[in-house]
């Protein structure tokens, strides 16, 4: 059944939380993705599925929380703004070496430092190549609408258990703040203790003496036991990158230039990609769902069909670094980017197209 | 092999008056000889085990000396970043509030860099025990100047003794947080006797058995010994630690029953 409402980005994700069954919310108050946690409060989940929503004293604290109720087998995720997500990058590096599940969503405001609360995408290096410190990656949803905010929380969950591995929702502050209808599947049940157990047999929530005891960590002292959690580590991603892939292209089939964008900006392009075909430029597009895994195959085909493609993010550059080792050299790759908190226009997406891949 | 420790009458079933617990596993410990954390740990294992909670309790240990404390327990464990036990504590309580959860945390870890997690866990009335084991210097990274390190004292990043102009004064955290409504029992302890041990163990006991109450943070701090670090003897490092550190960490309850025992 589901319900269609019309909410916030961060609302979405917050609502989605509580139907997706979720155990634990812990956060920390930032500009513009406050409205998850204040809408978490206002709905009071703790009185109804018993979901813990708890503000933390700093997002260090809150991804450590993370850590400690993903080492017991429960569903348990935060959300934050880049500043904030820069806090926990060492808690999402220990997450990925003790192999734990956890939901990590990143509303991204423009940086560096203090920056702005303005919406960017200067996040994209740090949510795809670890973050923190170690060979580690999280799999990434860049979602376009309010709609993929809410859906990329249940999917999320479900890839995060599946691969043991964290997970980010890469966001920005004008889909986090934009208000769109949503369609909300009905609310799962948590699972119960007993079911958090069965689901978890690797987990920390109280030992049986019909086992031994359960060990969250990322240590291991001794180089060849490290190398050895290292190489289990790249074998999982490996196997993410085989199965995990998403993406998304509109009007490839005639096109003779490719915008590649994610999240937000591929929405301005395919306003672009209106006014393109209005002056009978044939654009499509291709949009990365998964960032990582990136689409790397399925863009690396495209770009042997088109005569250029330009890559429109709101950063200085840093998705063009995937297309370009995806693609290689055979045609034009640029990059068009707006940056500090400023949202490119469609108008400067097109004259870019024109003046660097087709004039270029 | 057997036959080195004990002669063969005294090893019979009938002779055995005490014995390790099975929840400390068998198995060397990476401590120095003559350090209190071994203590400590067997204590807290016969708590568990004399009160049957096992199987319902969940530990966290630091970075630090007892960093590889969830190779010891023969409990269900994680191994927090440094500093954030209780942060890790928080969630792991209030997801699975009917179980018994624990911190075991050394001086830097607490009372430096996790700070912050200290005191809010404290100040919210999380219901779990932290065990704060205070030997006044950074153990495991070789003897680095920790907070609680004393005036004077000598470690590798205070050669020649700590400079309280400096270095700033010693942070007597249990003072601090037994201040915090959000502590209900809040003690300083010791192992270096066999009367200290069984106090500690009878702290470690209530502090478990306040967890049913849920009225908030049991703290049991351990003023232990670190020869190694303070390059003494064993017996040197204890009664040194008896005469020096004794002073500035007084030992016996600071809160009871959530209120501040008044010292005469």
């Amino acid at each position: 059944m589901g319900e269609l409402r019309l909410m916030k980005g961060n609302e979405a994700v917050a609502e989605a939380a509580i139907r997706a069954g979720c155990d634990g919310y812990f956060g920390y108050p930032i500009t513009p993705q406050s409205e998850v946690m204040e809408y978490l409060m206002v709905e009071r989940p703790y009185e109804t599925s018993g979901m813990v929503v708890l503000q933390a004293e700093s997002e260090v604290a809150a991804i450590n929380m993370l850590y400690g109720g993903a080492g017991t087998g429960k569903m348990v995720m935060t959300s934050s703004s880049s500043p904030g997500v820069s806090l926990m990058q060492e808690g999402i590096s220990y997450l990925a070496g003790a192999e734990l599940p956890a939901l990590i969503v990143n509303i991204v405001r423009g940086g560096p430092g203090l920056g702005t609360i303005q919406p960017s995408q200067a996040d994209y290096f740090q949510a795809v190549k670890g973050g923190g410190h170690g060979d580690y990656h999280m799999i990434v949803y860049a979602p376009a609408s309010v709609q993929e905010m809410a859906d990329f929380v249940q999917i999320g969950f479900d890839v995060a258990f599946k691969y043991r591995t964290p997970v980010m929702i890469l966001s920005d502050g004008a889909i986090g703040q934009m208000m769109e209808k949503v369609y909300l599947a009905d609310p799962v049940a948590r699972l119960t203790d007993e079911e958090v157990v069965a689901r978890c047999p690797w987990a920390s929530n109280g030992r049986p003496m019909s086992r031994g005891h359960n060990i969250i960590t990322s240590l291991d002292l001794d180089p060849a036991g490290q190398e050895r959690l290292n190489l289990v580590l790249q074998e999982k991603y490996r196997e993410i990158e085989e199965t995990e892939v998403r993406f998304e292209m509109i009007d490839c089939e005639d096109a003779e230039y490719i915008f590649v964008a994610f999240g937000l900006s591929a929405r301005i392009c395919q306003k672009a990609m209106q006014l393109a075909r209005n002056k009978g430029i044939k654009v499509g597009l291709f949009r990365p769902i998964t960032v990582f895994p990136f689409p790397k195959n399925e863009i690396r085909e495209l770009g042997l069909k088109v005569k250029g493609m330009l890559v429109v993010e709101m950063n200085a550059g840093q998705m063009i670094e995937d297309v370009q080792l995806s693609v290689g050299c055979n045609i034009p790759i640029k990059h068009y980017g707006r940056f500090g908190g400023i949202i490119p226009t469609p108008d400067e997406v097109l004259k870019a197209l024109e003046e660097k891949i087709i004039g270029g | 092999m057997e036959e080195k420790f004990a002669h063969p009458e005294l090893r019979k079933p009938e002779h055995l008056v005490y014995k390790t617990t099975d929840l400390m596993v068998d198995c060397p410990l990476s401590y120095c000889p003559g350090c209190g954390h071994g203590v400590v740990h067997r204590m807290l294992m016969e708590v568990l085990e004399e009160k049957e909670i096992a199987s319902k309790t969940i530990g966290v240990n630091p970075v630090g000396c007892s960093v590889l404390a969830y190779d010891f327990m023969n409990i269900d464990m994680l191994g927090a970043a440094h500093g954030r036990a209780p942060a890790v504590a928080t969630a792991i309580k209030r997801l699975w509030p009917d179980h018994y959860v624990f911190t075991y945390q050394g001086d830097g870890d607490l009372a430096a860099i996790g700070t912050a997690e200290t005191i809010h866990a404290c100040n919210r009335g999380e219901n779990f025990t932290i065990i704060f084991i205070n030997n006044g210097i950074y153990g495991m990274t070789g003897g680095q100047m920790a907070p609680t390190t004393l005036p004077g004292m000598r470690t590798s990043t205070s050669p020649y003794g700590r400079d309280i102009e400096i270095m700033g004064h010693p942070l007597k955290i249990t003072e601090l947080i037994a201040q915090l409504p959000g502590t209900y029992y809040v003690t300083r302890q010791s192992v270096q006797t066999p009367s200290a041990v069984r106090k500690t163990k009878k702290a470690l006991r209530k502090a478990f058995d306040l967890q049913d109450q849920k009225k908030g943070i049991s703290f049991v701090e351990v003023v232990s010994n670190c020869n190694s670090g303070w390059k003494m003897t064993p017996v040197q490092s204890n009664i040194w630690m008896e005469e020096n550190m004794f002073p500035v960490y007084p030992l016996g309850d600071i809160k009871v029953d959530g209120e501040l025992v008044t010292r005469s």
